[in-house]
């Protein structure tokens, strides 16, 4: 209590600035008065008695001292001091200071980028409140870890589940919408009632749904996002009990949700009530329509518990509906981990990487200081000869280090502030959650600690180096000469700097040879000059299959005669590295399965004739799908080779027929063409569904012609650049029909490109990171042998006036950075070998200790360092030795 | 000793309160009585006395301090913690060998 008071008068008195020391002054003399007084009472002279009254006071000086320090916060005067002094060091060799706050600035900015990342992806809660209660529900099938499910059993597993207090489903479903002006298609999802109580999302309107509108047969009624609202809208408050049309029905409005709400990354216009929807393909226990399910746990649930729940709703259901749900399992996972999970160990990677940066940049820093104390060795000796104990010399080297990784640290915030932008803006596709990175005060906070560690880190090597320093010899050595000892450290931090770039180097090395083994895989088609598009058809409920085809073959017609086009295909189903879409199937011949769960899958291309051209896959046996395999034939395919090799392994399949279990048709194989990479080029062939075919759009079921009445993917092959066609595209699509409207257009180099994008930015990431790294150690190893070189100026000159060849000279100071670079080179090996084993899931084609990369990598950092101490070394040759003997 | 001063005679200024203890000790402590005023400052700040500016026997101006409310419970206390531990060393002193068999 009393210390505290204490205390806090003395902090007043530091910030009042109230430091006169006149009243101990008057008391002084006051005091000194009274004694001479009593002393000349005593029989004293008066001379002799003012002596005798100063004598018994004491030494005014060290009691001023006492007093003063009394009154105020010593080591905060100190500090403010040794920061004003430290500030005109610093100013008076502006040079320095320059090179070593850039230095922070890029260790510190890269780390604050980079964290500013990890922190809005993996360790900020998603934005919905409670949000760790919230789970993605997926339906688990052989070799289908987390799939779809089905509209049935959601209901069921709604009803039966004692872990979960809701779960919601929700589906893709985008709308054709004419407002006032021209047509547009909206994305939107088909959700259950449930959806946005259980996310915990409130509308800024109106209400959500409620489980009567979530039904067949009730009105139609619709919720608009806030973006959509603002945007067609105006924002318009009476909005809500208006109608608007969505694919010719008319909706009412019951709600707007907030324009800030986003889901998986995701800004939807419209959200529809999903049990109204009456196909009977959803409504088919066996058929995935891909739908997806989330839920919010009973507080206190675990995800164990819950999986441990839902596991026996599942075996109860697949006792119930044995042909439908034989092996459904349900596989639960937090929809943040969901969502982030695959891009984490690449983020922690990167962290690592930035992580060396820094110490790389520190290790620089604190050579350059090193070196620059041994010019100030003698500055330190006169204060210490003055008095300036040890511990006050560290502490005002230490501010002088945090001063400049102060600066550096705010620069360096400026950087990242600049850099994560600029990464976030070249590669959007490659980061999920890439919206909701910010500089926030968990970032700031980062910044400030990381540079004031920083600044200790690089500062307290050297300061202790200087303070520990034999007066009398530095005084003596009249500023040149110095201990061995302060060259050692140097080769030191020269070396783990050299390993450190070789670490990150390698890694960044790695991440190439990935990248170009990627590039070398065939994706099976042909992706340059070839385009894909969406196009929303303006079908309503009643629009009939044969005015759908001759809707998409007028379609074909008119983009044939746009000059360029070389081939043009209406298609659905799958599509390579954008939707995934299977069936099940056995081959005629063999007996029928009793289930679907025990036929055969393959995913199913819906085709056009131009498809085989505009995507340019090859054929390898028959024929391809022509136009004559239209509605009036029978069903034709092709498969691929994958299939053909996999069911028709010793017999030519052409000719042989398959059964489409749910499209109830028997269909004749009429040729094999290459296998395409629709999993995209880095995946695992093992895990996923291989076998493919194509299947004539033109002979679609007529009960399925519904389904896919009001939109449909479009893929073009052009002559030149295909982005260029489009212009002419749009045109023409206006001209057959203004409610007609293209979107989500991608060229196929961007879909593949797309489909390893994380892996890219990766790339890029710690390309940068590495080359960074070895620039820095590049200037950290001229800088200490150009250093060394000037210290032994008059030794090479006394070596050559001896008679020692130029060569002798270079051989001696390249043999001294050559020995600092291998062994860094070899701790640095020996270090990569360990830590590139946890990128290895990162990586492809190539193993983790791939020893092309280690060996190249290693030889192009030793040249760069005999490079950089080529310099200098050339410097030290041309030493004329009278100059350098005179220079005593 | 400092708050015992003020406690015993009230106010007074640094001379006074130098004078007094170099009285009471007989000499013994004769230190140099200018260590007194970092010691008051102390005090001071700690809240144990407050001082003014007053004028001296001679008509000067002095600082005279006076003991405050906080000051007088510490003396207290101190007090009672010195008397127990002069006590406990007390005895000590006073047991003899023949005591402890």
């Amino acid at each position: 209590m009393r210390a505290l008071r204490r205390f806090l008068t003395r902090l007043g008195n530091f910030v009042m600035r109230r430091r006169d020391d006149e009243r101990l002054l008057r008391e002084t003399e006051e005091h000194l008065a009274l004694q001479t007084d009593e002393n000349i009472r005593a029989g004293l002279p008066p001379r002799e008695a003012r002596r005798q009254a100063k004598l018994k006071f004491g030494g005014v000086a060290t009691i001023g001292e006492d007093y003063r320090a009394e009154r105020n916060l010593q080591f905060i005067d100190a500090f403010v001091q040794d920061i004003r002094y430290g500030a005109r060091m610093l100013r008076r060799s502006p040079g320095f200071a320059a090179i070593a706050i850039l230095t922070l600035a890029l260790g510190i900015g890269a780390n604050t980028a980079l964290f500013s990342v990890v922190n809005g992806v993996l360790l900020n809660p998603l934005p919905y409140p409670q949000s760790s209660q919230l789970a993605a529900i997926y339906g688990k099938t052989p070799g289908v870890y987390r799939g779809p499910i089905t509209y049935l059993n959601f209901l069921d597993w709604q009803r039966d589940t004692r872990t979960f207090s809701s779960m919601a489903m929700y589906r893709n479903q985008d709308y054709n919408f004419i407002g006032k002006g021209e047509a547009e298609r909206l994305s939107g999802y088909m959700i259950s009632a449930g959806f946005f109580s259980t996310l915990g999302v409130q509308p800024v309107l109106g209400r959500t749904f409620r489980a009567d509108d979530d039904r067949v047969g009730a009105a139609p009624v619709v919720i608009l996002s806030g973006g959509f609202w603002e945007r067609r809208f105006g924002s318009s408050p009476d909005i809500v009990g208006k109608s608007i049309t969505l694919n010719g029905v008319s909706c009412t409005v019951v709600g707007v949700i907030p324009s800030s709400f986003t889901f998986y990354g995701q800004l939807r216009d419209v959200y529809t009530p999903i049990g109204q929807w009456n196909d009977p393909s959803f409504r088919d226990r066996r058929i995935d329509m891909s739908a997806h399910a989330i839920g919010r746990l009973e507080p206190g649930i675990t995800l164990a518990q819950a999986q441990a729940d839902m596991d026996g709703v599942a075996r109860n259901l697949a006792a119930s509906y044995p042909e439908a749900d034989k092996d459904v399992g349900i596989t639960l996972s937090s929809m943040k981990e969901d969502m982030v999970g695959k891009v984490q160990p690449l983020l922690l990677v990167l962290l690592a990487a930035v992580g060396f940066l820094l110490l790389i940049a520190c290790t620089n820093v604190a050579n350059l200081l090193l070196a620059r104390s041994m010019g100030r060795s003698r500055e330190f000796a006169v204060r210490a000869a003055l008095g300036a104990s040890q511990m006050r010399v560290i502490r005002q080297l230490l501010t002088e280090s945090i001063l400049l990784a102060g600066c550096g640290g705010a620069l360096g915030l400026l950087l990242a502030f600049w850099g994560t932008k600029a990464v976030l803006g070249a590669l959007p596709a490659a980061l999920p959650r890439a919206g909701e990175v910010s500089l926030d005060s968990r970032v700031l906070l980062f910044t400030l600690g990381v540079s004031l560690l920083a600044g200790i880190l690089f500062g307290l090597a050297p300061a202790l180096k200087t303070s520990r320093v034999n007066l009398q010899e530095i005084l003596k050595e009249s500023g040149r000469g110095s201990s061995g000892a302060r060259h050692r450290l140097q080769g030191v931090f020269v070396a783990a700097e050299v390993a450190m770039a070789l670490v990150l180097l390698i890694g960044a090395g790695l991440m190439v040879r990935s990248l170009a083994a990627l590039w070398r895989v065939d994706p099976g088609f042909n992706p340059s000059h070839a385009i894909t598009f969406d196009l929303s058809l303006p079908a309503a409920a009643q629009t009939g299959s044969a005015e759908t085809r001759a809707r998409l073959r007028l379609f074909d017609e008119k983009m044939r005669d746009i000059p360029g086009v070389e081939a043009v295909s209406v298609t659905l189903g799958s599509r390579p590295m954008i939707h995934d879409s299977s069936l099940p199937f056995w081959i005629e011949g063999q007996p029928q399965p009793a289930t679907i769960q025990d036929m055969h899958q393959a995913m199913f291309y819906l085709v056009e004739a131009g498809f085989q051209k505009a995507m340019g896959i090859a054929l390898e046996r028959g024929r391809f799908i022509t136009s004559q395999d239209n509605e009036n034939a029978p069903v034709a395919i092709d498969i691929d080779d994958v299939f053909a090799r996999a069911y028709f392994p010793r017999e030519n399949p052409v000719g042989k027929h398959i059964h489409l279990a749910l499209f109830n048709v028997d269909a004749e194989i009429v040729g094999v063409v290459g296998h395409v990479k629709q999993w995209g080029l880095d995946a695992d062939p093992k895990s996923a569904i291989e076998a493919q075919f194509d299947y004539p759009f033109m002979q679609l079921p007529e009960k399925l012609m519904p389904l896919v009445a009001d939109a449909v993917a479009v893929v073009l092959r052009t002559k030149g650049d295909p982005t260029a066609v489009m212009g002419p595209v749009r045109r023409a699509v206006e001209e057959i029909d203004p409610r007609e409207v293209i979107y989500a257009v991608q060229t196929m180099d961007e879909v593949v490109a797309n489909s390893f994008a994380a892996r890219r930015l990766s790339m890029v990431l710690l390309g940068i990171f590495a080359m960074l790294a070895l620039a820095l150690s590049c200037v950290g190893i001229y800088g200490v042998i150009s250093y060394l070189v000037g210290r032994r100026t008059h030794e090479i000159g006394l070596r050559m006036a001896l008679g020692a060849q130029r060569s002798d000279v270079m051989r001696l100071v390249l043999g001294h950075g050559a020995k600092m670079a291998l062994i860094g080179v070899a701790i640095g090996l020996a270090g990569a070998l360990g830590l590139t084993r946890l990128m290895a899931g990162e990586l492809f084609g190539v193993t983790a200790h791939d020893p092309l990369t280690f060996l190249a990598v290693a030889v192009v950092l030793i040249c760069v360092a005999l490079a950089a101490c080529y310099i200098p070394a050339r410097r030290a040759m041309r030493v004329d030795p009278m100059v350098a003997l005179r220079y005593e | 000793m400092v708050l015992k001063t003020l406690d015993v005679l009230g106010p007074l200024h640094g001379y006074g309160i130098a004078r007094r203890i170099e009285q009471i000790s007989g000499d013994l402590l004769a230190v140099n009585q200018g260590t007194l005023y970092p010691v008051l400052l102390k005090l001071e700040q700690e809240g144990s006395i407050a001082s003014e500016w007053g004028a001296s026997e001679n008509n000067r101006r002095a600082r005279f301090y006076r003991l405050t409310r906080d000051g007088r419970k510490r003396l207290e206390a101190e007090t009672r913690g010195w008397e127990q531990t002069a006590a406990i060393i007390g005895r000590f002193f006073e047991v003899k060998p023949e005591d402890l068999r």
